[in-house]
């Protein structure tokens, strides 16, 4: 065995941890063989994160943001799933052609994943402290003694009180944040590069669900991970993104750094969202609804998915399907990291 | 004027009826109630559930205190708003008032009676007037029925809302009400999406006309997108039908949309009760203040100059909650006094006779005003 810098011989391209993006997703295409055809859950995306960045995946649900997770864990169960075409690229390698044994590698120990439901996550007849030491047991060998020892060590880094005493308390006796918090430090047991948050707080009440995201935003900061959060919650997105990319019937239809998606939404779609939700700090009359239902994905609509349901459709938006444009002030000045997927991308965001 | 002369402070406020055979009841039940009037009064409402210990011969080792003396008005035509952690017993309280379970002891006044003491056709006629629509639409509806069969089904327990004939056409109707093809009839739950699902839960709950809808969680389990559309659609049919609405719900924006007023609820206990701007923009109780403090606004500007109150712990269990105060575990303002004296859901001293928003029943010793939110 040589040393871990020997990568395979059939990367086309080496990127250092520096270099490029942390996670490169691209041109990634999912679908689904059912008995009533074939389901098209992620129909070409693209995204990078890098290290020490967050970047949030918000969708309705239907709109493929887990299936891309799983797909970048290589948790989907294929068949039924089928990845037709794209690339996952960590650290410039291609996890797609990797074997599963490689595979096996990163997943855990590099890349780790947070589940939304943490009391059916979590396996009701093991121990937590069992749990948590079987990252140590299986990646790196450590004897039973020294995985408990690992695991009250990681209880404390996200703060469960008597760490010590609980540690063979099985999961049903913790509450829903705790066990959240278990599942976090499941997720960091061997320092990985990457999280992947999967709705991580969509089954809490807010004043944990605060508690919650606080904690992961600290240990981020602390070991300058990278973090995909994928959400269909406006306001927690809001909170901790850097940049968020919003999909829609397994296409990225908008990307923008967190402040200027708020400002000035560029597709109708996130427009929409954003109008459609009640503010606690304002008392609004009738709520804007968007019309229609999300797409069937086994019948996507041509041209853009959207555009049954979108106020400002026009004839090319049923024929054309919108490439993700660069966005552009009025002036032509770019506006970095912002890009809309509309044909009238320039009209739905300079009014 | 009260039914049995048991008239304690409590209910001194109730105008309680003085019907006491059946069909008097029932006059009492169907006179309508000006709006503006209370329609629903609620005092001390207990629900404890026992925990027994013992196969054979099961003691009782205590009691889940999920709802502990619980008091509220419900005004014909308005939205009240329950909000709390889950829980705290919200859930609890709307099944208490669909007298789905029976109250441990307190009262609830229907119209002046006490619906908690009826029983047959005046309990009937009760809930007739009583609905609800639930959280999950995947769950509520029978996926074996017709939506013709779901809607219809009400009118089979009360058959002379509609007669036998009329049915087929009321339940198209009540479809089109809410804003789906009278011609989905025939379809089966599973061919809807969840917001189609949760129209069809609304017809169900407006099928018999009645006066109040108990709606716990209505859009929690629906996409942000539907979301929208089935809120709107609840504010048109309380116009419309003059519906007064409870709206139980943990998300406090949608509560705040939809609600005249709102009771923000901890173990068991109402902590605090108003306006929505008496609670949104000036909350007294430190619970409200921290609840609200947590939730995320969705606009990055809006949250960096907004101070934010982050509680520690969980929780207490209402099997076993804290003496006094039932927050002073958690609360950042807890002293002595807490631990002691249960504080009283009433105006507090310091805004007591003064014309001011923070002027309004809140439960803490040291209640004091506090903007949280940000500006509006």
């Amino acid at each position: 065995m040589t040393t871990t810098t020997a990568k395979p011989a059939n990367v086309p391209e080496q990127k250092g941890p520096d270099g490029g993006p942390l996670l490169e997703v691209r041109d990634l295409h999912v679908e689904f063989h059912t008995r009533d055809g074939v389901a098209k859950a992620v129909n070409g995306v693209n995204y990078s994160v890098g290290a020490g960045e967050t970047l949030a995946v918000l969708g309705e649900s239907g709109s493929g943001k887990s299936v891309t997770a799983q797909a970048i864990m290589g948790i989907l169960d294929m068949p039924p799933a089928r990845i037709p075409k794209g690339e996952i690229l960590f650290r410039g390698q291609d996890m797609l052609k990797m074997s599963g044994e490689e595979r096996r590698k990163i997943r855990g120990a590099k890349i780790a994943m947070i589940f939304q439901d943490a009391l059916s996550s979590l396996n009701p007849v093991l121990s937590v402290g069992y749990q948590l030491g079987e990252m140590f047991r299986i990646h790196q060998g450590l004897s039973k003694k020294d995985a408990k020892a690992k695991a009250i060590e990681l209880m404390d880094r996200v703060r469960i009180p008597a760490a010590r005493e609980r540690v063979g308390d099985y999961p049903h006796q913790f509450s829903g944040g705790m066990r959240q918090r278990i599942m976090i430090a499941m997720a960091l047991a061997l320092e990985p590069d990457l999280i992947i948050a999967d709705e991580p707080t969509t089954a809490l009440d807010v004043t944990v669900q605060a508690q919650v995201m606080d904690l992961l935003a600290e240990l981020q900061r602390e070991f300058n991970m990278g973090l995909i959060l994928i959400t269909h919650d406006l306001g927690v997105v809001a909170d901790v993104a850097d940049k968020i990319a919003v999909m829609y019937a397994g296409r990225i239809v908008e990307t923008a750094p967190v402040h200027e998606l708020y400002k000035r939404p560029a597709h109708p779609y996130t427009r929409g969202l954003l109008d459609s939700i009640p503010r606690l700090d304002q008392k609004g009359q009738e709520l804007y609804a968007i019309k229609g239902l999300p797409p069937n994905l086994l019948n996507i609509p041509a041209g853009c998915a959207f555009s049954p349901r979108c106020p400002k459709a026009q004839d090319i938006c049923r024929t054309e399907i919108p490439a993700l444009h660069d966005v552009a002030e009025r002036d032509g000045a770019a506006m970095p990291g912002r890009r809309s997927a509309c044909h009238f991308w320039k009209e739905t965001i300079h009014g | 004027m009260a039914e049995t002369g048991k008239q304690d402070e409590a209910l001194s406020d109730v105008v309680a009826s003085d019907a006491s055979t059946t069909a008097e009841v029932e006059a009492v039940l169907d006179a309508p109630v000006e709006r503006g009037e209370p329609i629903l009064q609620v005092r001390n409402l207990v629900k404890h559930f026992p925990l027994t210990q013992g196969i054979l011969f099961k003691k009782q080792v205590g009691a889940v205190k999920a709802v502990d003396g619980v008091s509220f008005d419900l005004y014909q035509g308005e939205t009240l708003g329950i909000v709390g952690e889950s829980g705290c017993g919200k859930s609890t309280v709307a099944k208490l008032l669909m007298t789905l379970e029976t109250a441990t002891s307190g009262e609830v006044f229907y119209k002046g009676q006490d619906i908690t003491k009826l029983s047959g056709r005046a309990l009937k006629a009760v809930r007739r007037n009583i609905q609800m629509v639930f959280q999950d639409p995947y769950t509520s509806l029978n996926p074996r029925m017709t939506v013709g069969d779901i809607i219809g089904e009400p009118f089979e327990i009360h058959p002379e809302v509609a007669p036998k004939g009329d049915r087929r056409k009321r339940v198209q109707e009540l479809l089109d009400v809410v804003g789906l093809n009278p011609e989905y009839i025939n379809r089966y739950p599973h061919q809807f999406s969840g917001g189609q699902r949760q129209r069809i839960g609304i017809a169900r709950g407006l099928a018999l006309n009645p006066e109040i809808i108990i709606c716990d969680e209505p859009v929690s389990a629906l996409d942000v997108s539907v979301q929208a559309q089935v809120v709107n659609l609840m504010e048109k049919l309380q116009d419309e039908f003059n519906l007064s609405y409870l709206f139980i719900a943990h998300d406090l924006s949608i509560v705040r949309h939809i609600s005249d007023r709102v009771g923000v609820m901890y173990l068991g206990k109402m902590a605090e009760i108003g306006t929505d701007v008496e609670i949104y923009d000036h909350p007294t109780h430190p619970y409200t203040q921290a609840l609200l403090s947590a939730v995320p606004v969705p606009d990055p500007d809006a949250r960096e100059g907004r101070e934010r109150i982050i509680l520690t712990g969980d929780v207490p269990s209402p099997a076993n909650p804290p003496s006094g105060c039932r927050f002073r575990t958690r609360c950042w303002k807890a002293q002595d006094k807490c631990a002691e004296e249960i504080p009283l859901l009433a105006v507090p001293e310091v805004f007591a006779g003064r014309k001011t928003p923070a002027a309004h029943e809140s439960a803490c010793h040291f209640a004091e005003e506090k903007q949280v939110v940000g500006a509006a």
